[in-house]
């Protein structure tokens, strides 16, 4: 019989148990629908974290001090605390660009009667080139300003939506701790982070206005961010940060400063996202093989229960050939119904995901072609054994099964 | 009418049951003419099922050898046996093996699909015209469970006959059926071997074997017994005079 007389035929036999057909098949959507979700996630996750590494600006090295484990009791009188006068230092190494110290504090901001309780950096003028941070209203401040101590600040767009609603912020006077402080711009919205946290909602100032007004004689941590020249850059120049750092503070280890370039972050997070889109995929990897274990049990059980079929189809000139095919491709049929649900299920899945947890989640091509590849590899597998033992009955016994 | 169908010679079936032998069948020698109606008798151990078996190329004999429509049946593989059984022989059986939830249509199609030969279209025809031989087109689109026995025999007679094959080979036809409705299951034999049609039926009912032309009776896999029936009796004659049941 041609192949397509077959496909008719078994799909006919399909449609005569549909509630046991569609319950075969359940096990197949639920692992396909459950890879592709996986896959979305893993590969959004992936995604944002990328946003967010290139976010952090271009060829970017951070360097801070290190607290914990044996370096606290080494370094037990702050030997290893940078200080800007380290900065100024850096900003002579070979292949830098730009270096800006970083305050990070928590405070209090008002405006007339409205209350927001912010982050606060104080950095350099060049912090915008190096975060590549740009201004959607106003303008920024400059190096003159953090030489004089300005009380200035440029603000994000969470603390301007929560401070002025619909008024222009540009150049009113906000307070900062009681400290008043002009708004000379507002950030270019940059969006959420990796773990959720707004990065609108900060403040910018100058680090020497920052460090005097409000953090005043209190000491805080200080960490350096920097930019390399080029990308081929940045692995000798966060050396170099090291070996100046060391030499500058005497009797400090290289345990003590933690360098870390972007690209060793985006290397890391890379790994973490990989490693668990691997995980999520062999979990879901797993269910699938359930389902299609499914599948060979329905069909086993279809075999016995149709032997009399089989025996009448035999005798009235069926070959082994269309009896194997006729099983087969009932279960191909089965896995690859399956996978379509499946695909369908796990958009839509991957798409309530993606909207509870506001990310951007992408079903890649790819991975549509992989379940459905293998939940057609499923269906040949696991159905190959059943319809081999349909094939194979004894002619005369099956007709005289009972 | 008298061209040879089919013959054997020597044919014998033995099966191995452990240390023991079974001799189904030794040595049977016949020969059959086209448009013969053949019933094949014999109490149940005496080896009439093992000759149709192989008769019908269900299975294959120990010894011995089967010419069929001048094919050395005995000498092909289970893939050849296949293509004999779909295009040669027309197979009825005591409890009708139909196949379910189809309809007595495309039950009876069932042997076009397996042959090459046909479009849906000429399938449809075929089947219909087959349907309609044994009286019974009516119900074309009922499944198997909304006919009747006897009726459900006629969806089978017609399967056996819609790929005109060289024989019908019928298996106990009327074991499942009542008095009349075998009466009427025999009738449609009969009507058929008017037509020209070979029919070999194993019975183990002398009543049954009264409607065909010869009797071959089987005893411990061998032939005692190979004889003309002149007076056949006629199925139709019968019916009329089968008082009908009050309800």
């Amino acid at each position: 019989m041609s192949i397509f007389g077959i496909i008719k035929i078994a799909l006919k036999s399909l449609t005569r148990n549909k509630t046991r057909t569609f319950l075969t098949m359940l096990g197949i959507i639920i692992g396909v629908a459950a890879v592709i979700t996986m896959l979305a996630i893993g590969q959004g996750a992936k995604k944002i974290v990328e946003d967010q590494v290139s976010s952090m600006g271009t060829n970017v090295i951070m360097a801070h001090s290190n607290f914990s484990g044996t370096a606290v009791r080494q370094a037990a009188g702050g030997g290893n605390l940078i200080t800007v006068d380290d900065v100024e230092a850096m900003r002579d190494l070979d292949g830098l660009l730009y270096a800006s110290p970083v305050y990070n504090t928590w405070g209090q901001l008002k405006y007339e009667g409205k209350n927001w309780r912010g982050s606060i950096a104080g950095v350099d003028a060049d912090y915008f080139f190096i975060r590549n941070m740009s201004i959607a209203q106003g303008e920024l401040f400059y190096g003159s300003d953090v030489e004089n101590g300005n009380k200035v600040c440029v603000i994000g767009k969470t603390v301007a939506d929560n401070l002025f609603g619909d008024i222009d912020p540009i150049d009113k006077v906000i307070r900062i701790r009681n400290i008043p402080f002009t708004v000379r711009g507002v950030l270019t919205e940059k969006g959420q982070s990796v773990m959720g946290h707004d990065q609108d909602d900060i403040v910018i100032a100058p680090y020497t206005t920052v460090f005097q007004r409000l953090l005043g004689r209190r000491w805080r941590v200080m960490s350096v961010i920097v930019s390399a020249q080029s990308k081929d850059r940045i692995h000798l120049l966060q050396q170099d940060i090291l070996d100046l750092l060391q030499a500058r503070h005497r009797g400090t280890t290289s345990e003590e400063f933690i360098v870390s370039s972007q690209t060793e972050l985006a290397e890391t997070a890379n790994e973490v996202s990989n490693t668990m889109t691997i995980l999520l995929a062999s979990i879901a990897g797993i269910s699938l093989l359930v389902g299609g274990i499914g599948i060979m049990n329905i069909m086993l059980v279809s075999v016995t229960e149709r032997v009399k079929e089989i025996g009448i189809r035999m005798a009235v000139g069926a070959g082994k050939r269309d009896v194997l095919l006729q099983f087969i491709i009932e279960a191909i049929s089965i896995s690859i119904m399956g996978g379509i649900l499946g695909i369908l299920l796990g958009f839509g899945a991957a798409k309530i995901v993606g909207n509870t947890m506001s990310w951007n989640i992408a079903v890649t091509p790819w991975s549509i072609a992989l379940s459905v590849s293998f939940s057609m590899a499923i269906g040949v597998f696991f159905g190959w054994y059943p319809a081999k033992k349909a094939a194979n009955l004894n002619l005369i016994d099956a007709l005289r099964y009972e | 009418m008298n061209t040879l169908l089919l013959e054997t010679k020597g044919l014998s079936k033995t099966y191995i049951m452990g240390q023991i032998n079974v001799h189904a069948l030794r040595d049977v020698d016949i020969t059959v003419n086209n448009g013969e109606f053949i019933a094949v008798m014999g109490a149940s151990g005496s080896g009439k099922t093992t000759f149709m078996n192989l008769l019908g190329c269900l299975d294959k004999p120990t010894e011995g050898s089967y010419w069929l429509d001048e094919v050395e049946v005995h000498k092909m593989s289970s893939e050849q046996l296949t293509v004999i059984r779909n295009e040669k022989i027309g197979f009825v059986f005591q409890s009708f093996y139909l196949l379910p939830r189809t309809s007595a249509l495309e039950n009876v199609e069932l042997p076009l699909l397996y042959s090459k030969k046909s479009s849906a279209q000429e399938r449809k025809a075929k089947a219909m015209q087959a349907l309609e031989i044994v009286g019974i087109a009516d119900r074309s689109t009922h499944f198997p469970n909304q006919l009747s026995g006897g009726q459900q025999q006629r969806v089978a007679i017609a399967r056996a006959i819609v790929n005109d094959p060289s024989f019908i080979l019928a298996d106990e036809p009327t074991g499942n059926l009542d008095t009349r409705t075998s009466i009427e299951v025999m009738a449609v034999f009969q009507q058929l071997h008017r037509q020209g049609k070979t029919v070999v039926l194993v019975t183990h009912e002398q009543e049954i074997a009264r409607y065909a032309n010869r009797h071959i009776t089987f005893r411990d896999g061998r032939i005692i017994s190979d004889i003309i029936n002149e007076n056949p009796a006629d199925a139709r004659v019968d019916l009329k005079n089968l008082p009908l049941e009050e309800d």
